[in-house]
């Protein structure tokens, strides 16, 4: 990995593709913001040739590049450019009662499958087997989809608690399948709840075409620029994963654009715990910054109409951005939820168009100086319901999104931010950081690497230091292996959450270790925080 | 009158299982999904009033036991249920007629559904509890004096237990201790009964009351919550959000304590929840204003759905309701195996009727 210079950071979002370069220092040297394409990967080369086309930037120092990038969610919604995946369950006798994507919307599960097996195997919460993995059946099942699947997705019972049934069965896939046929293994992706894990699961398997695609174009995007840097995706949680990685666990990608922006909230304002806003032009994200990271969600998300149980940042997301029309309703104004997006300039009022935006209201209110504010004539009145209105929306997000009482400083970044009022009831201070309309791009830039363990452990005469030893050890070996500088490993985050209705004692472990890049100087890495759960 | 439960029954059902557990009993997905599933395969079930059946007609109340968190990873193999049947006929002698949900609230509201799919059965509109419970005794059928034996008990691979004990209580401790060793979960059936036994035993019309619930929320325009008040005869506690959440796990069961603060009309009130489990006593200012055995939910005042206990978190919007339960557990008997001592509570039940016109 080459010694680190500057890093380029490139957010590719719903409508905008955003990039900057920082310097060693993390001081934003250019940023560009560029409208998507309809080409999928045109977004990132068009922002790439405009953040290197600034002035003053020395192409050539940049040897880092992080990708955050909304692809592989898009290709999920769109049910496009997804691969071909057998799906492999290990569990029976058990879970036949439920077969493997029932449920999903039938195009999904069209577009995606190839063929599902439920095979004898499987784990007890207690570690001990369900069945014997039964290997000839596994192979059988290769025999029936090979030539057809181009990944295979195996999920055992309770691999959580013990991964040997999925790591066998991956032995026997490439035995019978060859190398070149990708696998992808419940355990390394999801938490306990078989249906969502194995659903995330084959979404990984079915993603892996999106992620080469869009890493080869941002290759050549960079070669163009006789750019060979060390690359990196944003994954969901706020960390880089290492390209290698990223084309392994593509599902981890889904949801780092909200993640990135409020990395890049915590880093431009330099406040570690706090509630964090992200206005765009559609909606506007409220999120909760604990130790540098988003807080992530205790249930699992649906993408797509599938119901999956893989970390993603805790959010409170309301149709209101720069771009969502106002319109008259009995009694006061009503937001949204459409918005003109990125016609706002053709559109808005103060930019001599008909439609009122919540843009104008932001004006009319005096929170912003754009366009022509004598062009708002008649609709001011409607303009400043709207943001009283507005206003109650975002505090009652605000107030969702909290896990207390007692108010909180509030980061308000994005393009949209002109939208947030001074005073908000339940928000101690409202800081508005410089560069804040690039926070997504630059959160990407200054990411660290993470790992992350999250399964059962059984307390044994060790007790529970000896099983979160073990758990903290993992989290840190994962963290090196997706490309963090092993000196500056530290643990993050340690969650407990003992099960209920067992006799034996035994319990759920989240374990998140962070670092700096491979090559990064001086580490800075969050103190641990220990947060115990009193119950699942 | 008997009816077809069909998808869209079913998922309505699922809508009003979750608000009849009173915050416990699980979350009904994955009963939902083994519903749909063997149906899809086997064809829709019907569901039978009691009165349409023969009075020495064998009834089979069956659900499951154990861990929720080992309900969403080791899913049932769907034989289970026929098991079920098969053994506990050839115990008594007597075809089974019809299977019953031994708890109607929570994910065991629906389980029977998709076994009587696959055996070819219909189910009963009644269930042994009319909300969720935690422990096996604490059935209607219990206070009625019904036996809980034979306990026949089975798991995926095919092991099978039958039990023959001399109390409920000993039905509860073996049972569960049988379901840990199975892998934490298992499936039962216990509490056997006539039909006409089960007319004068069993919390009657639960079913249809769920599937009202449901379909209520499903056509609700407008106001969800009061769709679920006229459906379920409740009354509104308060409306408000979750101000602050307090639970612990003990011996396996979670407890705590949950306080919803008023918004809008209700401002500047402030009602605590105590939950083991279930939500088993709200209190204002001091006074119980409902209580077990009576239901008392926490709904999203957006959508009218359930919380469960394990997810309410600070913040959320929610509206506190509570309804009566079957005159059952009102009686003594009733009252000592569910009232608000049998959970250590140091008062004695007042129905919530009495309660809300105490206030008013």
């Amino acid at each position: 990995m080459p010694s680190l210079d500057y890093r380029l950071g490139i957010d590719v979002g719903g409508t905008n593709t955003d990039a900057v370069v920082l310097d060693r220092a993390d001081r934003v040297l250019a940023k560009a913001k560029v409208a998507g394409t309809h080409d999928i990967t045109g977004g990132i080369t068009a922002a790439i040739d405009a953040v290197l086309a600034a002035p003053g930037i020395d192409a050539s120092r940049i040897t880092h590049v992080m990708l955050g990038t909304t692809h592989a969610t898009n290709a999920v919604l769109e049910r496009r450019r997804l691969r071909r995946v057998a799906v492999l369950r290990i569990g029976s006798p058990a879970t036949h009662g439920i077969r493997p994507m029932f449920g999903w919307p039938a195009d999904a599960a069209a577009a995606v499958s190839v063929g599902a097996a439920i095979t004898g195997g499987g784990i007890e919460f207690d570690g001990r087997d369900l069945a014997p993995l039964d290997g000839d059946a596994i192979a059988r099942f290769c025999a029936e989809v090979g030539g057809q699947a181009q990944g295979v997705a195996i999920t055992s019972v309770f691999a959580p608690v013990s991964p040997r049934h999925e790591l066998a069965a991956a032995q026997i896939v490439a035995r019978e399948l060859g190398d070149e046929v990708h696998v992808s293994l419940s355990h390394e992706i999801g938490s306990v709840g078989l249906l969502e894990r194995e659903n995330a699961t084959i979404l990984n398997a079915a993603l892996v075409g999106v992620a080469g695609d869009v890493a080869r174009a941002m290759r050549a995007a960079l070669a163009a620029h006789d750019l060979h840097p060390a690359t990196f995706f944003a994954q969901n949680d706020g960390t880089l994963m290492a390209l290698d990685h990223a084309l392994r666990y593509p599902v981890l990608t889904i949801g780092s654009g909200p993640a990135n922006s409020i990395r890049g909230a915590a880093f431009l304002s330099g406040v570690t715990d706090a509630l964090a806003v992200d206005v765009g032009g559609t909606s506007a994200d409220v999120g909760v910054l604990v130790n540098g990271f988003p807080r992530e969600s205790s249930q699992g998300v649906e993408i797509g109409g599938i119901r999956t149980n893989f970390r993603m940042p805790d959010l409170v997301t309301i149709a209101l951005g720069g771009g969502t029309v106002i319109s008259n309703e009995a009694g006061g104004a009503r937001i949204g939820p459409q918005s003109v997006g990125y016609q706002l300039t053709g559109e808005a009022l103060v930019f001599g168009g008909r439609i009122p935006t919540m843009t104008d209201a932001a004006v009319a209110c005096g929170r912003a100086d754009i366009g022509d504010a004598s062009l708002l004539g008649r609709a001011r009145p409607l303009l400043r319901r709207a943001a009283q209105r507005a206003d109650a929306m975002l505090a009652e997000a605000i107030d969702r999104v909290k896990t207390s009482r007692g108010d909180l400083t509030l980061i308000t970044v994005g393009g949209g931010s002109i939208l947030v009022p001074d005073n908000i009831p339940g928000v101690s201070e409202v800081i508005r950081p410089a560069h804040f309309d690039a926070a997504n791009a630059i959160g990407a830039a200054i990411a660290a690497v993470s790992g992350q363990v999250d399964r059962i452990f059984h307390l044994g005469t060790g007790g529970r230091s000896a099983a979160l030893a073990e758990a903290s050890d993992e989290a840190r070996e994962h963290a090196v292996a997706a490309g963090a500088d092993p000196g500056t490993v530290q643990i993050v985050e340690i969650e407990e959450i003992p099960l209920a209705y067992l006799t034996t004692p035994a319990v759920r472990i989240r374990v998140k270790a962070a670092g700096t890049l491979g090559g990064l100087g001086e580490p800075s890495p969050p103190t641990a925080v220990h947060v115990p759960r009193r119950s699942t | 009158m008997s009816a077809v439960l069909d998808a869209a029954t079913l998922r309505a059902m699922a809508r009003g299982c979750a608000i009849l557990g009173a915050g416990g009993g699980g979350d009904p997905h994955i009963g939902l999904l083994q519903s749909l599933q063997a149906t899809e395969d086997f064809g829709p079930v019907t569901l039978a009033d009691l009165d349409e059946l023969d009075d020495d007609a064998l009834l089979m109340p069956c659900g499951m036991i154990g861990a929720p968190t080992v309900h969403i990873e080791k899913i049932e193999n769907g034989t289970e249920g026929s098991r079920l049947v098969a053994r506990l006929e050839q115990i008594t002698g007597k075809k089974v007629a019809a299977l019953m949900a031994a708890e109607i609230g929570g994910s065991n509201g629906l389980q029977p559904i998709s076994w009587a799919a696959r055996a070819g059965l219909p189910v009963v509109d009644a269930d042994g509890m009319g909300r969720a419970f935690p422990e096996v005794p604490q059935v209607a059928m219990h206070i009625a004096g019904i036996s809980p034996s034979p306990c026949v008990m089975t798991e995926e691979r095919g092991n099978m237990i039958v039990f023959e004990t001399v109390s409920g209580q000993w039905m509860e401790r073996l049972a569960r201790a049988a379901a840990v060793e199975f892998g934490g979960s298992a499936s039962s059936t216990e509490y056997t009964l006539t039909v006409a036994e089960a007319r004068t035993a069993t919390v009657r019309g639960s079913v249809t009351l769920a599937i009202g619930i449901g379909q209520a929320l499903t056509d609700a325009e407008g106001d969800p919550v009061a769709a679920v008040l006229a459906a379920t005869g409740a009354r509104r506690l308060v409306t408000g959000k979750i101000a602050d959440v307090e639970r612990r796990t003990t011996k396996g069961f979670v407890r705590g304590s949950v306080v919803v603060e008023g918004l809008g009309a209700d401002a500047g009130r402030l009602i605590r929840l105590e939950l083991q489990n279930e939500n088993l006593v709200a209190l204002e200012a001091g006074r119980v204003t409902a209580s077990v055995p009576d239901l008392i939910s926490v709904l999203d005042t957006e959508t009218g759905d359930a919380i469960v206990t394990e997810r309410v978190r600070y913040g959320q919007r929610v509206t506190v309701i509570a309804f009566a339960c079957h005159p059952i557990w009102r009686t003594p008997a009733g009252l000592e195996a569910a009232g608000p001592r049998a959970f250590g509570y140091d008062f004695d039940y007042i129905p919530v009727e009495e309660l809300a016109g105490a206030l008013s």
